[in-house]
């Protein structure tokens, strides 16, 4: 009886965390990588004819192009030459594929 | 064991079991209980990525105006009106956020409490605080908030920018514009040299006799050679600049007579602006998040404070390792945080973050520089991502200034409209 309870009251608890953790929802979009939150800043989305291009919704080769050219100096750049530079190709790709996927 | 205690034990159990159950129910109903402190470029973008998360969100922020600081210097120049920096919370009370208005004064980190000026609680299981940076009234003699109603900090835009702009347009060609620049750490590094550039312009086009002097606690500053050569160029004689080692450094000031006192003379001013020392906000001393530095530390991950559990801080006030003090470190601070907290009450580990900051600062309406970084944890401190970010070229034509001036104002668009839009 005295164990039994134990086992009940304990197993109630654990289960109370699991349920707070339930409650959270598994995040709507797919976790984002390294970095890929701080683009917005300036390439918000939906500012199509904007100076700053938005990234998302945008296919994700054409990043991953741009990234690699703004960091070998092929294409000109003001301030993504300095940027690209933080990045290497694997985190790269990991941004573009998620900003692609966003809406 | 008597039949009676066996009863009593069973009634106790019974009742354990109800309140545990009844927790479970709560808990279950109810999905935890995120509370964000601050209104601000920080705060509101941590409580929107937590809404968008799926999130329960309580915004507790006092002002129904929240006036924007970054391009504030343009309204101190006449080139831009107050109302283009300020911003409400109705699309975001819309998106589904709980906005509570009024000043949080106490937190009670062992019940997890937020205790709000008229006395009210609000629970919390993470604590989200962005309340920016609170003057320092106590560290410059003689600066108390009364002299800052003659010598306007402006730096905390609004009214005081507003009071400065006054200052400016009365003052009589041939004046004397004086700036006090204080010592690392502090909001906005750059945003000093941004004034002062912005304000000799302005005094170029309608005052041109007047002369601008800075009185600096600091030996370098942010972006120094790219804002010095401008000077040179667009403000030659214009304005003077008076590092630490010249005796810039700033120990007194007397309010009646607008003057600086420095360890080497006196400096009187026709308008005189202060930039004094700052502490993170005050929620923030008293949560007892902030050291005896008046900042914040925090684990570059998480952005959790290291002196207190389940106590967030992003923006100004925390202490982030090497990104600027900024409002797009504070948005970008607000997103990677607001991932780390649903990590956090998912029961997951958070994923170490890589954070970018890029500050514009306009040298003349046409005239941009930046400054850009990237940061990933490091020895439990955000660092810069070696071989990344650094100034604007040095050399650049006239056509790069121009550019980087558009995507300055295009920044200031597209961030406040990701932030209260």
């Amino acid at each position: 009886m005295r164990l039994a309870s134990v086992l009940t009251l304990g197993s109630m608890m654990s289960m109370a965390v699991t349920v707070m953790a339930e409650a959270v929802p598994a995040a709507a979009q797919s976790m984002a990588p390294p970095g890929a939150t701080s683009c917005s800043g300036c390439h918000g989305p939906g500012t199509s004819g904007a100076a700053v291009p938005p990234l998302h919704g945008r296919p994700s080769e054409e990043i991953v192009a741009a990234m690699r050219d703004y960091r070998t100096g092929q294409r000109p750049a003001t301030v993504m030459d300095r940027i690209a530079k933080g990045f290497t190709d694997e985190e790269t790709r990991a941004m573009a594929t998620w900003l692609s996927q966003q809406p | 064991m008597s039949q009676a205690l066996t009863r009593r034990m069973l009634l106790k159990t019974a009742a354990v079991g109800a309140a545990a159950a009844f927790s479970h129910r709560t808990a279950a109903q109810a999905s935890p209980r995120v509370v964000v402190v601050g209104g601000g470029f920080g705060g509101t973008t941590c409580a929107r990525e937590l809404k968008r998360k799926g999130l329960a969100v309580t915004l507790v922020e006092a002002s129904a105006v929240y006036t924007a600081c970054p391009f504030s210097n343009a309204v101190l120049a006449g080139l831009r009106s107050i109302e283009a920096q300020q911003f409400k919370l109705d699309a975001v009370e819309k998106g589904g956020i709980n906005i509570v208005r009024q000043r949080a004064v106490r937190i009670d980190s062992q019940t997890r409490r937020v205790v709000l000026e008229d006395g009210s609680l609000l629970d919390y299981d993470r604590l989200v605080l962005s309340p920016g940076i609170d003057i320092r009234f106590d560290a410059l003699p003689g600066y108390d908030e009364a002299a800052a109603a003659t010598m306007p900090h402006a730096w905390k835009a609004g009214e005081q920018t507003i009071l400065l702009r006054r200052q400016l347009e009365a003052m009589d060609d041939g004046g004397t514009f004086v700036m006090v620049a204080p010592a690392n750490p502090f909001r906005c590094p750059p945003g000093p040299y941004e004034r002062a550039s912005l304000i000799a312009h302005y005094l170029k086009t309608y005052k041109p006799r007047s002369k601008l002097l800075i009185l600096d606690a600091k030996d370098s500053f942010s972006k120094q050679r790219l804002f010095q050569a401008a000077w040179q160029d667009l403000y030659p004689n214009m304005i003077e600049w008076v590092s630490l080692s010249s005796g810039g450094k700033v120990i007194e000031v007397d309010a009646r007579t607008r003057t600086l006192v420095t360890d080497f003379g006196r400096h009187a001013g026709d308008v005189v602006n202060v930039i004094p020392p700052q502490r993170a906000g005050q929620i923030a001393q008293a949560a007892g998040v902030a050291d005896r530095t008046g900042w914040c530390p925090i684990d570059p991950v998480t952005f959790e404070s290291r002196l207190q559990p389940n106590i967030h801080v992003i923006g100004d006030a925390s202490i982030a390792g090497g990104m600027p003090k900024s409002a797009f470190s504070a948005n970008a601070q607000g997103k990677v945080c607001a991932a780390a907290v649903a990590s956090l009450l998912r029961g997951e580990t958070p994923t170490e973050p890589k954070l970018i900051n890029t500050c514009y600062s306009l040298v003349a309406p046409d005239y941009g520089i930046s400054v850009a970084g990237v940061y990933s944890p490091r020895n439990g401190v955000l660092t810069d991502v070696e071989g990344a970010g650094g100034t604007s070229p040095a050399d650049a034509p006239t056509s790069f200034r121009t550019q980087e001036a558009v995507y300055a104002e295009a920044w200031f668009q597209t961030i406040t409209s990701e932030v209260y839009g």
